[in-house]
């Protein structure tokens, strides 16, 4: 028998921990002597209020849906992917290399080259720590961490040592050709008669990010691999039972979640920066823990959560701009989600299934609800 | 390189491995009770912050020193909240702490001294002196033996002394002590431990509150005696080096402070060479920054001698009924 319903467990809970998180922000906001309610205002305004808010909050809601759903792909096969920040940067090397050093005639062309870029090198990135969880038992959280690091380090090396300009003291590649810059949302939605902010950032990798979530949800749902990941993820055993083999669906799993992480360069470094620089990433690997998490890793959850992440990082820095709360706050909301989403989730769900149970035994008690059928004795019970 | 820069690299290994090896051991603690901790930069961060502002407010770096280690311990109580009481996930629980420490430090160190995150510089009583060991002046000047003493092992700050000694001591509670072999347990058969008629959530909270005060006196290092004051994010991935020490060490003392010490002096080297030339073949610096994340992964690979952490870690302990 199912403890609670089906709705409870999607919605419900995941909106009680956000409401607590949001209750626990505010808290925090009025503990440094600001206004909550103006706050939010601010917050709503400056993500939403315009098509240039809205150009933001999209750009940022793109990159979470990309290091999202990388996690999320990851936790179906019960497998902790920490690295989406190393395999972003490395897919921003891969972005960079691909559009550096190939004449690319369209930015249509470029975008599918840049895509398998991202994609080989941050899956490549992603395959190290795979192997060695698969074939050698290392614990994948760890290898994923040090890798964040490492990946860093090769960063750090290549745009000081090798992409750097002649003669140019910052440390970051050149600029890419005109040919390869991305269509923004202003051009695409012109012809529509649209009339979006030309100064915001978001641009036709959002409809790239979509599509993925799209293709995840069909892969995990609708195909035999996604059937086998998520039956590896639910038991291992079992899995091994069924003649799935663990170490094929940890690498293949690994190498979907790292492409995935590696796409959102297209995003930042094709379609925003247009060039690689140091720190690229900005966190957003991340944000893709808790987009993961409180998406309850089904796309279409992760695509909700992205956007209102996109929204909290958008007006966290409105705030930033026009009151004298840092940014920082939003680092703090994202802490409380994690927490209460991830962490604390069956502080919320325990007392939950409880009242379910209760309110069970009351409708039957009372004789409510489906009339339960004679039972035979010989029926084993549910 | 003559002498003395060696004297010198080594002295500032000692400085920088003291965070790594008060970090490591707090790994060391609560992962040898079963309870993964990857949030020991996030514990170092906000006790370096707390430490750091009661120091600058009191002029007292004690005061300062009981606040980080408050703070830290607090960070410490959550984690155990949710990975022992609430069974949830210590991963998770891990990665939220780090980021509630990174955010919350900048956010009240803004709204208390609107210096732009940082805290104001502390001077005098409200940092760690270092301490002259007998004799350091006189011994100076004897060859070889006398710089060793007076630069290398004299003139550091108390926790420096007070993070080596804890090495032999964090021996001595784990191998030595019924609560120390009641931790190990733990970690490794957390139902046996129960059979026994042994609270595992209690010995796990108190596993988990050692590792607080431990990094809780990092922090503390970090702004009070090895910088002087708080700047936001000043623990720099320190506690994922100590986290990687601990592996290195295969969870022991005696090795993490062996594992701890090395990572200080290829920080050290980073620190004062760029490139390295080794005849001809040049070592750029980021090598130096990545080393110690390589030779963990290569130590977790398992070329190198198996690294198998405590067997029930990472499982929160359901009991049966």
């Amino acid at each position: 028998m199912d403890r609670m319903p089906k709705w409870a467990d999607v919605v419900l809970i995941p909106l009680i921990s956000l409401i607590l998180a949001a209750a626990l922000s505010a808290l925090v906001i009025l503990g440094i002597g600001e206004d909550p309610v103006a706050a939010v205002k601010l917050m709503v305004q400056g993500a939403m209020g315009s098509t240039y808010g809205w150009g933001y909050t999209l750009y940022y809601a793109t990159n979470f849906m990309f290091t999202g759903l990388a996690v999320a792909v990851a936790f179906h096969a019960r497998l902790f992917n920490i690295g989406g920040e190393g395999q972003a940067m490395l897919g921003g090397l891969g972005v960079a290399l691909v559009c550096l050093y190939i004449p690319w005639p369209h930015w249509t062309l470029a975008l599918i080259g840049a895509c398998a870029g991202a994609m080989l090198f941050g899956a490549a990135w992603a395959a190290i720590p795979a192997y060695l969880q698969a074939k050698r038992g290392s614990h994948i959280v760890i290898t994923t961490i040090m890798f964040n690091f490492i990946a860093a380090a090769v960063l750090n090396y290549m745009l000081v040592n090798v992409m750097r300009p002649q003669g140019s003291m910052d440390p970051a590649s050149a600029r890419f050709p005109e040919a390869v810059q991305l269509p923004t949302l202003h051009e695409l939605l012109l012809p529509l008669g649209i009339n979006f902010s030309k100064a915001a950032p978001a641009n036709v990798s959002l409809i790239l990010a979509v599509l993925a979530c799209i293709v995840v949800w069909a892969l995990i749902w609708r195909t035999r691999l996604g059937y086998e990941i998520r039956a590896y993820g639910h038991s291992e055993t079992g899995a091994l039972y069924a003649g799935i083999s663990p170490v094929r669906i940890t690498m293949v799993a690994m190498l979907i979640s790292g492409a995935l992480a590696g796409l959102m360069a297209t995003n930042n470094v094709m379609g925003e920066a247009e060039r690689l620089v140091l720190n690229s990433t900005e966190g957003a690997g991340f944000i893709g823990i808790a987009v993961a998490l409180m998406g309850r890793s089904h796309p279409f959850g992760v695509f909700l959560a992205a956007i209102l992440f996109g929204f909290l990082y958008q007006g966290g820095a409105e705030l930033a701009l026009w009151t004298t709360i840092p940014r920082e706050l939003i680092v703090v909301i994202q802490a409380l989600v994690i927490l209460f989403t991830g962490a604390l989730d069956n502080m919320v769900r325990i007392p939950l299934e409880r009242l379910f149970m209760s309110m069970n035994r009351k409708r039957r008690n009372r004789g409510e609800g489906a009339p339960l059928p004679e039972r035979k004795p010989t029926q084993p019970s549910e | 390189m003559d002498f003395l820069t060696i004297i010198q690299i080594l002295d500032s290994t000692i400085r920088l491995s003291t965070p790594l090896l008060l970090a490591c051991l707090a790994g060391l603690f609560s992962e040898r009770s079963g309870v993964f901790d990857i949030g020991l930069e996030g514990k170092m961060l906000i006790a370096a912050f707390f430490s750091a502002a009661i120091a600058a407010v009191t002029g007292s770096v004690w005061l300062g020193l009981l606040a980080g280690i408050a703070s830290s311990m607090v960070l410490a109580g959550l984690h155990g909240l949710a990975s022992i009481t609430f069974r949830g996930n210590q991963l998770i629980s891990g990665v939220a702490i780090n980021f509630l420490a990174a955010g919350m430090t900048v956010l009240i160190a803004q709204d208390w001294f609107r210096q732009g995150g940082r805290t104001p510089s502390l001077i005098g009583a409200g940092r760690f002196a270092p301490i002259e060991l007998p004799f350091a002046g006189a011994l100076a000047d004897v060859p070889v033996l006398g710089p060793i003493y007076s630069e290398l092992l004299s003139g550091h700050s108390i926790l420096v002394y007070f993070a080596f000694a804890a090495v032999p001591a964090t021996w001595w509670i784990l191998f030595r002590t019924r609560f120390g072999l009641r931790l190990r347990a733990v970690g490794e058969n957390p139902a046996a431990v129960d059979t026994a008629g042994v609270s595992v959530v209690g010995l796990r909270y108190a596993a988990v509150g050692i590792a607080g005060i431990l990094c809780g006196i990092a922090g503390a290092y970090l702004a009070t005696a090895l910088q002087a004051g708080f700047v936001k994010d000043m623990t720099a991935g320190r506690g994922f080096i100590a986290l990687a020490a601990l592996i290195f060490a295969k969870w022991r003392p005696w090795h993490a402070m062996g594992a701890c010490l090395l990572f200080g002096f290829l920080q050290a080297i980073a620190l004062r060479f760029q490139n390295i030339d080794l005849g001809g073949l040049i070592i750029p610096v980021q090598v130096m920054d990545a080393l110690p994340y390589i030779l963990t992964v290569v130590i977790l690979a398992g070329f190198v001698g198996k690294a198998i952490p405590p067997r029930a870690g990472g499982e929160p302990y359901v009991k049966e009924r």
